[in-house]
């Protein structure tokens, strides 16, 4: 009967049942506060209404009384303030070897590609008990990735990825919405999140692919002719990219930067932003020569290549089920 | 309560003194300028108010089918941008605000008449740029101008929007300046600062935010339309722009702004509820510094509209504890008003009726901000109904009662009419049911993670947003209900006393409706403020039964 008329959202990540049970806790306490207001209000106003010949009784104030519920509610605002951002910690901090997927999104679409090379349009496959970490930029406005189910949110900018993580919890098809108004048919950028178990999502994702994302990213980096400045050995204009991913990195101006996904990204559409130390900014940008998609694949290859030895081999850190991954985990 | 010594009806006041069109268009009195002000910014509220029902009437069901998507991005934008910047942020300041300023602190006016006359015009021209903006095909960026829509994507009236704004802040900054000025330098002999109304006190606040936070909006709107007409870069990342600078520009403006609306708001309840139960406001001073800490740590939080906006971590945990900070004064007004009430003389007329309503609505509309101040809840409810319901308990439940309360109070003295006391408490009655069944169902919606600004939903969505339509209509019905009583009883109403509910404060000393210089002679304060307990005794007609 409540198929219609549903009272709670689903929970289907780790993460939706660390927020209900805050969520939980602060009805109880406001429902509290707005109880001791209303019973005082109700009690107060009958008790003492206007009665002829009766003056109401005059009371200064009470600096003891102001005291208490000033500090009293403070506490309380504390543990919820802690609470709140233990949670919100967690949800923001994907776990390392987390599958990658990188969204794309525009006006007004959800474009997803899997690491291993699936494309998806408004739909996301994901498996059951497997953390998705979801690397996010726009084409054009802002958006917001948005999963009721997960507890879920995270705005998409343009210029810049943003991330997110999740791990589901519950086979099923789950609303995604975007939550950041972005024009005409904004309420009809939604689109599912499809949660396997790990059997049919398998199954799935056999299914046809133009081979892993980093591999596609490796065709690019040789077709724009990055590789030959970037060499794998010491002798190139440009740094080694071996095992540069994740790593900090030394820049001419004596500050250091981690080389995550933003960092890649910007190297590639603004190169004289942050030159690394001991090279001349001498890379002409690539603003406008490469799509969101290929970028996405660009910074694939450039994370792949972060163990030595495994340019091109495929993302290291998506683990197939067989723990076959060439390289990466030996079982 | 009523006293019925009646006036003469003809006695010289601000209303009567000078007929004609001109002599309304090129006043300096402030009393005249705040009708100027009720005037027109009624005006707006019925705009803004037919944006919503349309609003409302598109969502009773899930499909699209009233209007067409880009119309319904229309009506919410502009509901937003009327009602916010044309209706709540001029409401009470410059309605009550300016009549009753000068009054309660025993001047002839305003520090600066002329530029309250100035501000006027300003906000009417701000005003006429936004309607020949909606009549010329409007704009639909939301309220909120975000980039790079507004600047590069939206074919709408952006500039045209932007630009009304910028006009009308001005009137809002000139006001606030005047306020300050007045209550600084214009104070009766006597009135001192620890003698001041909380009305006072509250507006003081308001007026700080307002000349503090204006400019920066008016500035950020200025960027807005340099980068959509020139193409400058500075918010749009295509032109080497950061779109989340502008969110900061923004929202350190917007945030304050709520405190705008709500501060004058918790002024006039503060009033009320002093007049009603016949007593001192309990805790008077902390809840004049209540007002100033929420005007300073009001400055101090806008980030928390930004917590799953791309913002680091450790900028959302600081944004996140500075809240909970503002939210400490907030609390203590409540505990401090309901205070008031024990062992008070309490009279259950409709500005009470308000007041009351103010209190419930105000109560959950704030304990909702804790719940979208905590990061954890905030990350899934952040841009959905949930925020929607929250902020309309604030700015229509919290703000727009305390308006109509104010307006019912002081009418008599507005106007030198009574308004019919059965219709208007059964308004105040409406208007609260109407309000709970129009916005609590979008609470549940919110968590059932329904977002904002959709025109067309899921299914599963649909019973809550009947349920909400509904009481929309309800609440429509109680917010004609005075504008045709206070219009009817202009004409029809019996005439007011000087001071109809007995009450304190220097303005109920002045005739109803007042002269234009308000006081005979300068009044010389000697009381505290609230002396209700004074100016209950000598109305001991009968001995107080024995307890």
């Amino acid at each position: 009967m409540f198929d219609n008329f549903p009272l709670w959202p689903q929970q289907a990540s780790t993460t939706a049942g660390n927020v209900d049970a805050l969520f939980i806790f602060l009805l109880i306490v406001s429902g509290l506060m707005t109880l001791l207001i209303f019973v005082a209000v109700v009690y107060f106003a009958a008790r003492y209404r206007h009665r002829k010949g009766v003056l109401a009784e005059q009371v200064e104030g009470s600096t003891p009384l102001e005291l208490t519920w000033s500090i009293i509610p403070l506490g309380v605002f504390m543990v919820i303030f802690a609470w709140g951002a233990v949670v919100y910690f967690k949800s923001r901090t994907p776990p390392r070897d987390a599958t990658e997927v990188y969204v794309v999104a525009k006006q007004w679409m959800w474009k997803l590609e899997h690491a291993e090379g699936q494309r998806e349009i408004n739909e996301l496959h994901v498996p059951v008990g497997r953390d998705v970490k979801l690397i996010m930029t726009s084409q054009d406005v802002i958006h917001s990735f948005f999963v009721p189910a997960f507890r879920m949110k995270q705005d998409v900018l343009p210029g810049r990825y943003t991330v997110a993580w999740f791990r589901a919890t519950k086979p099923g098809t789950y609303h995604l919405f975007c939550t950041q108004y972005c024009g005409s048919q904004h309420s009809g950028m939604i689109g599912s999140i499809i949660v396997q178990e790990p059997a049919q999502y398998e199954a799935w994702m056999s299914g046809g692919t133009t081979g892993p994302l980093s591999a596609t990213g490796e065709k690019i980096f040789a077709e724009l002719g990055c590789v030959t400045c970037h060499r794998t050995d010491s002798q190139g204009r440009g740094p080694n990219l071996q095992g540069v991913f994740g790593k900090p990195v030394l820049l001419q101006d004596g500050r250091t930067v981690t080389a995550d996904e933003n960092y890649i990204r910007e190297s590639i559409l603004d190169p004289g932003a942050k030159v690394v130390n001991g090279f001349k900014p001498v890379m002409p940008t690539f603003q406008g020569l490469v799509s969101e998609e290929q970028l996405n694949a660009l910074v694939a290859y450039v994370k792949s290549m972060a163990q030595p030895g495994q340019a091109g081999a495929g993302t290291s850190a998506m683990v197939s089920p067989q723990g076959s991954a060439p390289g990466s985990k030996v079982q | 309560m009523a006293t019925t010594t009646v006036q003469p009806v003809e006695r010289e006041n601000y209303l009567n003194k000078e007929y004609g069109i001109g002599s309304w268009l090129l006043t300096t009195d402030h009393k005249r300028i705040a009708l100027l002000y009720l005037i027109s910014i009624t005006f707006f509220f019925f705009i803004g108010g037919f944006f919503a029902l349309l609003i409302r009437l598109e969502l009773l069901t899930p499909a699209g089918d009233l209007v067409q998507a880009d119309t319904y991005n229309k009506l919410f934008t502009q509901h937003g941008q009327v009602m916010v910047f044309f209706f709540l942020i001029p409401s009470i300041p410059a309605v009550l605000g300016n009549f009753l300023v000068p009054m309660m602190i025993g001047a002839k006016d305003l520090a600066f008449p002329k530029i309250n006359l100035l501000s006027w015009y300003l906000y009417i021209i701000g005003g006429l740029m936004m309607v020949h903006c909606m009549l010329t095909g409007g704009v639909d960026t939301g309220w909120t101008f975000y980039v790079p829509f507004s600047t590069a994507f939206s074919n709408t009236k952006v500039i045209e929007a932007g630009l009304a704004i910028f006009v009308a802040g001005f009137s809002s900054i000139l006001t606030g300046l005047n306020f300050i000025v007045t209550i600084h330098r214009m104070r009766a002999p006597g009135m001192t600062w620890s003698r001041l109304p909380l009305f006072i006190w509250a507006h003081y606040a308001t007026s700080i935010i307002q000349i503090l936070g204006t400019p920066v909006i008016a500035i950020t709107l200025v960027l807005v339309v340099a980068e959509r007409a020139l193409h400058l870069g500075i918010f749009d990342p295509k032109l080497g722009g950061d779109p989340l600078l502008f969110q900061h520009l923004f929202w350190f403006y917007s945030h304050p702004a709520v405190y705008i609306m709500i501060l004058p708001s918790m002024g006039v309840v503060t009033e009320i509820i002093a007049c009603f139960s016949r007593k001192r406001i309990f805790g008077y001073s902390f809840v004049a510094f209540s007002s100033m800490a929420i005007a300073v740590f009001g400055f101090l939080v806008w980030a928390h509209h930004m917590f799953v906006a791309g913002i680091s971590v450790y900028a959302a945990l600081v944004f996140s504890l500075l809240s909970y900070a503002v939210a400490v004064p907030s609390a203590v007004k409540v505990f401090n008003w309901t205070a008031t009430l024990y062992k008070g003389s309490i009279h259950y007329d409709a500005p009470m009726l308000y007041a009351f309503g103010f209190l419930g609505l105000f109560t959950i509309g704030g304990l909702t901000g804790l719940f979208l101040s905590a990061l954890g809840i905030d990350m899934h409810v952040h841009d959905t109904y949930f925020v929607i319901a929250h902020f309309h308990y604030i700015m229509v439940g919290g703000a727009l009662m305390g308006y109509l309360g104010g307006m019912h109070f002081w009418w008599p003295k507005i106007s030198g009419r009574l308004y019919p006391e059965g219709w208007a408490r059964l308004a105040a009655l409406i208007v609260f049911i109407g309000f709970n069944l129009t916005f609590f169902p979008q609470f549940i919606l919110g968590y059932l993670g329904m977002p904002r600004r959709y025109y067309q939903y899921p299914q599963e969505f649909q019973v809550l947003n009947v349920l909400s339509t509904a009481g929309a209509t309800v609440l429509g019905v109680g917010y004609l209900l005075p504008m045709i009583y206070f219009l009817w009883s202009m004409r029809y109403g019996k005439p007011a006393p000087d001071n109809p509910w007995n009450a304190a404060g220097l303005e109920w000393k002045t005739p109803s409706p007042p002269t234009t210089f308000n006081f005979e002679e300068e009044p010389v304060v000697t009381w505290e403020a609230y002396n209700y307990e004074e100016l209950d005794a000598p109305h001991k007609q009968e001995v107080p039964v024995a307890r």
